[in-house]
């Protein structure tokens, strides 16, 4: 399973999904959200919907070079990966991987935010950006 | 890099004066006064000098958000206080976008901003650290949404930050002159953009890069409060008017009940109101709906205005411009314009210079009857003649408002109470406490309710809602017991910074539950005693600035064009604020000793 864009179009910017991941997560706020919604160069062109696609073959697994990142194999397919936070050097190469730019980033850890592809954010999207793809 | 306090505790002071910033915890401040509102009144009346010229540099400027702001959702708002240069009484506004939690995700609960920068400067706040920017490459642009264009590229923090400038109309001190936060959202009321304009300041970044980790014992609670409001805010029919057509939806009705101000007043139903309503922007120009940050409900409507070029086929040029309820009425039906591009047209040319859309509109309004009534002439127009229904040339008077070429415009930059003090036409000046009146003529209650609150808003009490709700008028005492009533309890709301939208969710027993939830133990009565203590402050305040009620004006044409419940009387709003007054007084006494 994962969490995949359905429709970037009807994203209205409230960023329920951003606060809904720092929550999961423990925390209240945005910076720390493994989901990011930001206009696209102005509200007027619509929003970018950032968020791991839980790739098949993750760049970011395999620049890490700690093995802090291990690739999540489910019914034999590999989707996205799994963080060992034990692990992690805080060396970035992970982030500068990922074209996507959905490998964010913890000031307050020094370590990458990873989406575990819980859904959680699926269900706090009140326009249905979001879905959960099985 | 540490975590922030779940409940603010710091203010930022910054000094444009001298490039110096600091903070001081004031625990004291945020336990009595909660946030919003009512930190903003406490801070302004320690910091200002209710004596000073609120264009110098002694003016200053408070930025607060609530215990409650990014912590629940809709708990969407900053207000924002100062010396109004428009009123010259306290100057109060609103803003939603992403204001209320990039400030609140810095971790301090309130800004004071102070002095004046020797060259345009903008501020970059964020966790720990406050930037001194130079703008003098951005000073003077045409438009304001540019200035955000550029401002977005050069800082950093996309998705979690607030930009929020000036336009011209601020540079210029037009008195009315707003502040836009993400190009559609604005303190648009009372003249803030002109106080950065005197302060040198061109923008503010806040980037709300700090983040709040929830105590263990709370978690539970917490999520299932927060889950609660979530659900009334997206599945209850407690916010559907706001997002499907928005605010216009009220078009068509006051229209019907004759209470939707139109050519000045003159009449409160208006001929084209079909072509300016709530559906028919929907269906022919709505191209995109926004919300602000933590907030699902997305009431922000964008019309597009699709634009051709004189004599070059082929050539358009789009724009998306926010339009509601209130910029129809002032922008639209005060104006006597026809449809629904025209409107944008004219929305297009305030936001571009940065001016408050509803004083705005109401001084374009004036102007307009003046010169049908030959009180003023070309000679004050210059290149502009006035006529209703006449989007173009709305557009030019609009650019020399901004530009004050000669010394009605200079006039004009100051509302329709200067203009009506040197030329005359008092008697359809429509303005309350100085301050542009807004979309209602719904009877006694709304325009008491915009005489007597404290900032002469409509959102202070909704006098306008009252009216509508009344079958039958009751006496003046009651009425006004009413207003005062409704306005403590928001003084509430706002000190937490709630959306006023979101008021039928945010009921007393559920703002507690929201402080409960998360270990801060506050009861109905408690909240609404907070109310009350802030109203009284606040009007307290109020007088400090001069106010009073002996110099309260009533515009002569409320009492000419029928309202929704009839012709007004007179007397009947004499007899409201007389008693109103003495009441007021008692409140001050009670709370403040």
């Amino acid at each position: 399973m994962r969490v995949a864009v359905k429709d970037s179009n009807r994203c209205v910017g409230c960023q329920s999904c951003m606060f809904a991941c720092a929550r999961r997560h423990g925390e209240i706020g945005v910076v720390n959200s493994r989901i990011r919604i930001k206009s696209a160069g102005g509200m007027e062109n619509g929003f970018e919907v950032i968020i791991c696609r839980a790739c098949e073959n993750p760049v970011c697994a395999e620049v890490c070079p700690t093995g802090a990142l291990e690739k999540r194999v489910i019914n034999g397919r590999v989707r996205g990966v799994i963080f060992h936070p034990e692990k992690c050097i805080g060396c970035k190469m992970c982030q500068q991987a990922c074209i996507i730019g959905a490998v964010f980033w913890s000031e307050h850890e020094n370590k990458p935010l990873i989406c575990e592809h819980c859904g959680y954010c699926v269900a706090f999207c009140p326009h249905g950006v979001l879905e959960i793809e099985r | 890099m540490e975590y922030i306090d779940l409940f603010p505790k710091k203010v930022l002071f910054i000094d444009l004066s001298t490039r110096k910033w600091w903070t001081e915890t004031r625990e004291d401040l945020f336990e009595n006064y909660l946030g919003g509102t009512g930190v903003a009144t406490k801070l302004l009346e320690e910091n200002l000098d209710p004596n000073c010229d609120p264009l110098s540099p002694d003016n200053v400027i408070i930025f607060a958000t609530g215990p409650l702001n990014a912590l629940y959702p809709v708990v969407s708002k900053t207000v924002a206080m100062f010396k109004s240069p428009h009123t010259g009484n306290i100057g109060e506004s609103h803003c939603g976008g992403r204001t209320s939690a990039a400030f609140r995700l810095t971790g301090y609960g309130a800004v004071v901003i102070k002095g004046k920068s020797d060259i345009p400067v903008y501020l970059v706040i964020s966790p720990n650290k406050v930037a001194f920017r130079d703008a003098r490459s951005i000073w003077g642009m045409r438009s304001t949404y540019t200035v955000g264009k550029i401002i977005r590229r050069a800082e950093r923090g996309a998705g979690i930050r607030t930009i929020m400038r000036i336009g011209r109309a601020g540079e210029k001190m037009v008195t009315y002159s707003s502040v836009v936060a993400e190009s559609y959202r604005h303190f648009g009321r009372l003249g803030l953009g002109a106080v950065f304009g005197s302060k040198n300041l061109k923008a503010i970044v806040v980037e709300g890069s700090g983040s709040i980790k929830i105590p263990e014992a709370f978690r539970r609670s917490y999520n299932k409060t927060y889950k609660k409001i979530y659900d009334l805010e997206v599945n209850s029919d407690l916010m559907k008017k706001y997002h499907d057509l928005g605010t216009p939806a009220n078009i068509l009705n006051l229209n019907k009940r004759g209470a939707l101000p139109s050519y000045n007043l003159k009449s409160t139903t208006y001929p084209f109101a079909e072509e300016l309503s709530g559906e028919k922007m929907a269906s022919d120009y709505l191209g995109r709906r926004l919300a602000c940050s933590h907030c699902p409900v997305a009431c922000i409507h964008l019309g597009i205005l699709r634009e051709s070029y004189e004599n070059e086929p082929y050539f358009y040029k789009t724009t998306y411009v926010s339009y509601d309820y209130e910029l129809i009425y002032s922008c639209g039906t005060m104006l006597g314009i026809k449809n629904g591009h025209d409107l944008l047209k004219v929305i297009d040319a305030i936001e571009v210079a940065g001016l408050d859309a509803m004083s705005g509109g109401v001084v374009l309004a004036w102007i307009t009857e003046a010169f049908e009534k030959g009180i003023i002439s070309e000679k004050e127009t210059l290149n502009a003649t006035p006529k209703w229904g006449e989007a173009d040339e709305y557009v030019k008077i609009i650019e020399n408002i901004v530009e004050q070429p000669n010394d009605f415009y200079k006039l004009a930059a100051r509302g329709v109470e200067s203009l009506s003090d040197y030329y005359g036409g008092k008697d359809f000046a429509l303005a309350f406490g100085k301050n542009e009146m807004p979309g209602y003529h719904t009877g006694y209650a709304a325009h008491l309710g915009w005489t007597l609150g404290a900032r002469h808003s409509h959102l202070d009490n909704a006098g306008y809602s009252i009216d509508q709700k009344l079958k039958e008028i009751p006496s003046p005492e009651e009425l006004v017991d009413k207003i005062i009533e409704e306005e403590c309890w928001r003084q509430l709301l706002t000190s937490l910074a709630i959306c006023l939208f979101a008021r039928g969710i945010y009921k007393p027993e559920i703002v507690a539950e929201a402080f409960n939830s998360l270990g801060k133990n506050l009861d109905e009565e408690q909240l609404r005693n907070f109310g009350r203590k802030i109203y009284a402050f606040k009007y307290h305040l109020k007088q400090k600035l001069g106010f009073s009620f002996d110099k309260l004006r009533i515009p002569e044409r409320i009492f000419e064009t029928p309202s929704m419940h009839g012709k007004l009387e007179k007397s009947y709003i004499d007899k409201a604020l007389k008693y109103a007054a003495d009441k007021i007084q008692g409140i001050i006494k009670q709370h403040l000793k």
